[in-house]
């Protein structure tokens, strides 16, 4: 038992030595950050680094891009994901099954496979350098099929004498899915909001490939982009720009932790 | 009375259906929709590019066959990137279900502090993937954190990022303590579906702890295992923003995985007709993946505790 505990605690070093590291460095002055031997507290802490994190992007824009695209695509997500997956699961429609698997076709599909066409596509809509890509394909294309899927096994759970009592009670197909089925469905929404949420907050490839000024820079671009004249990074100034882009995330997950893991294990991919 | 009610209803009921075909095909619009425009278009026409031979400054865009699928089949960089996602994904998948499986076991045993520790193993889950790399990447400079430490053990460290092996070693390893929270969390709810009494049983007989979990634990999770397997094999195929970060591909091509050769060829060397050739290789490798794991979860269902 002691063993097991004392394992434990070795094990946590290098998931949460990084963070404390991460932050204590951002308060170090650049001739102590690398020093040997490494210091574990600041000795001569300084706030310097996050006023160059403003100076030298504009780091504000920047977080609110993330913060707004972020919460669109989640939004936008979970409207799209819960219609279409309770029409597939509760709804008979001629070619129902056909249409289905279109859709899960993009379960398929990894983003990084269609980005030269998407690249393509976007560029001839005159949408480079704006965030209507982040936003709208994320919706609809392919990181929403998951969602989906998950949304339509949620609603094959429902019993059907719900739908049956509120159809007697004169509500139309539209009006039992959202006053009936979309409240109901809580536990599986949340799962689809957080998973939404990360992957457009962590999104890397499709922003350096859609995005080219600074101003419209999504946090996980920005977060390279401090850099010295010779393109080495700004360690003091990098490393305050993450600690402002973790911290906040991470308060809310030791907050509500319980909801994060356990609506990621039993709805995210079991299903 | 009993025909006054069969009357209406059946009226209804047609109507309704009527209705209710509408609000099918209302609902699942925009998926459809979206499904076409970014995911099956693009699709078909990745295909349809790894056709062409396509100049982006000379403007042409001429059909040759098979000629970028030969390329593929003689480009030594394109082999080195075939080979470098190999061996990530080989060392991703052993380090991260084991690391994952060892930790769900040791939280399953449920000792005091368990939420704690979940709650820290899960951490790296959800910090931004860009930080956690920079954050690492900064940890393993030769001159950062890790050598800094090693130092005061009278240990030389290497410069983990720019040398052969350990580069490869250091992505791998930055992704397993990023990701593996999800694994274990899996894992534990597979292990908290074992009755206890089986294990018990299993005690009982004589057998011992280590042996109980081979013999017993494991053939009852088999199925989350292999289905976390696949899902990180997947995953790992599509890693590019570690390797931006970390290493740029080097040192040399070791850490030049297929995602990475794709948008070099595509975004710096403008070869988009070449580059959609690597995009098809990369979405057979994927869609098979995917098929195997559709395929054992069907088989599995009844395995899954």
């Amino acid at each position: 038992m002691v063993a097991v505990f004392v394992l434990l605690c070795v094990l946590a070093v290098p998931f949460v030595f990084p963070t404390w590291w991460m932050v204590t460095a951002s308060f170090k002055p650049m001739s102590e950050i690398l020093r040997i031997p490494p210091t574990l507290w600041p000795s001569s802490p300084t706030a310097e680094a996050y006023g160059q994190v403003f100076d030298l992007q504009p780091f504000a824009q920047q977080y609110w891009n993330s913060m707004y695209i972020a919460a669109l695509v989640t939004v936008g997500t979970i409207a799209v994901s819960s219609m279409a997956g309770y029409a597939f699961a509760r709804i008979r429609f001629p070619g129902a099954n056909l249409l289905f698997g279109v859709v899960l076709i993009g379960l398929l599909v990894p983003a990084e496979v269609t980005i030269v066409p998407l690249f393509r596509l976007v560029n001839w809509a005159g949408l480079i350098d704006t965030h209507w890509p982040l936003i709208v394909i994320p919706i609809v294309g392919a990181p929403s099929v998951l969602a989906t899927f998950i949304m339509r096994q949620f609603f094959l759970t429902l019993p059907g004498e719900l739908e049956e009592a509120a159809r007697m009670d004169g509500l139309s197909r539209a009006g039992i899915f959202r006053r009936i089925a979309f409240p109901l469905a809580r536990p599986a929404i949340a799962a689809v909001a957080i998973f939404t949420f990360l992957h457009s907050w962590n999104l890397f490839l499709e922003p350096l490939v859609f995005l080219s000024s600074r101003e419209s820079f999504t946090l996980p671009l920005a977060l390279t982009q401090y850099v010295d004249a010779y393109g080495g990074p700004m360690w003091n100034v990098q490393l305050a720009a993450t600690t402002l882009t973790v911290l906040p995330v991470l308060a809310v997950f030791l907050l509500a932790q319980r909801q994060f893991v356990e609506g990621l294990a039993n709805t995210g991919l079991k299903g | 009375m009993a025909t006054a009610t069969l009357g209406p209803p059946r009226a209804r009921r047609r109507l309704s259906r009527r209705e209710d075909v509408l609000t099918g095909y209302a609902f699942v619009l925009p998926q459809l929709v979206g499904s076409l425009l970014f995911v099956i278009g693009p699709l078909v026409a990745v295909v349809w590019y790894s056709l062409h031979d396509w100049n982006v400054l000379a403007n042409s865009f001429t059909y040759s066959g098979t000629d970028n699928y030969e390329r593929l089949a003689t480009d030594p960089g394109f082999h080195d990137a075939m080979r470098a996602s190999g061996i990530f994904s080989a060392g991703l998948v052993l380090l991260n279900v084991g690391l994952a499986l060892g930790l769900a076991v040791m939280l399953n045993q449920r000792l005091p502090g368990t939420a704690t520790f979940r709650a820290f193993f899960f951490s790296p889950v959800v910090v931004s993937l860009v930080a956690w790399t920079i954050v690492w990447g900064f940890l393993l400079q030769a001159d950062g954190g890790i050598n800094g430490f090693l130092s005061q053990l009278g240990i030389d460290g290497p410069n983990w990022l720019r040398e052969g092996p350990t580069a490869m070693l250091s992505v791998i390893v930055v992704q397993v303590f990023k990701n593996v929270g999800l694994n274990m969390v899996l894992f534990l709810a597979a292990l908290q579906g074992v009755p206890k009494e089986v294990r018990e049983a299993a005690t009982m007989d004589g057998a011992s702890a280590w042996r109980s979990f081979w013999s017993v634990t494991v053939p009852l999770i088999s199925g989350t295992i292999l289905l976390v397997s696949i899902l990180t094999v997947v995953g790992s195929l599509q890693v590019f923003a570690q390797i931006a970060v970390l290493t740029q591909g080097g040192p040399g091509t070791s850490t030049t995985v297929i995602v990475y050769y794709l948008y070099q060829q595509a975004f710096q060397f403008q070869e988009f007709g070449y580059a959609s050739a690597v995009s098809v290789v990369l979405f057979v490798i994927v869609a098979i993946l995917t098929f195997v794991q559709w395929q054992t979860r069907r088989r599995w269902v009844f395995h899954e505790v």
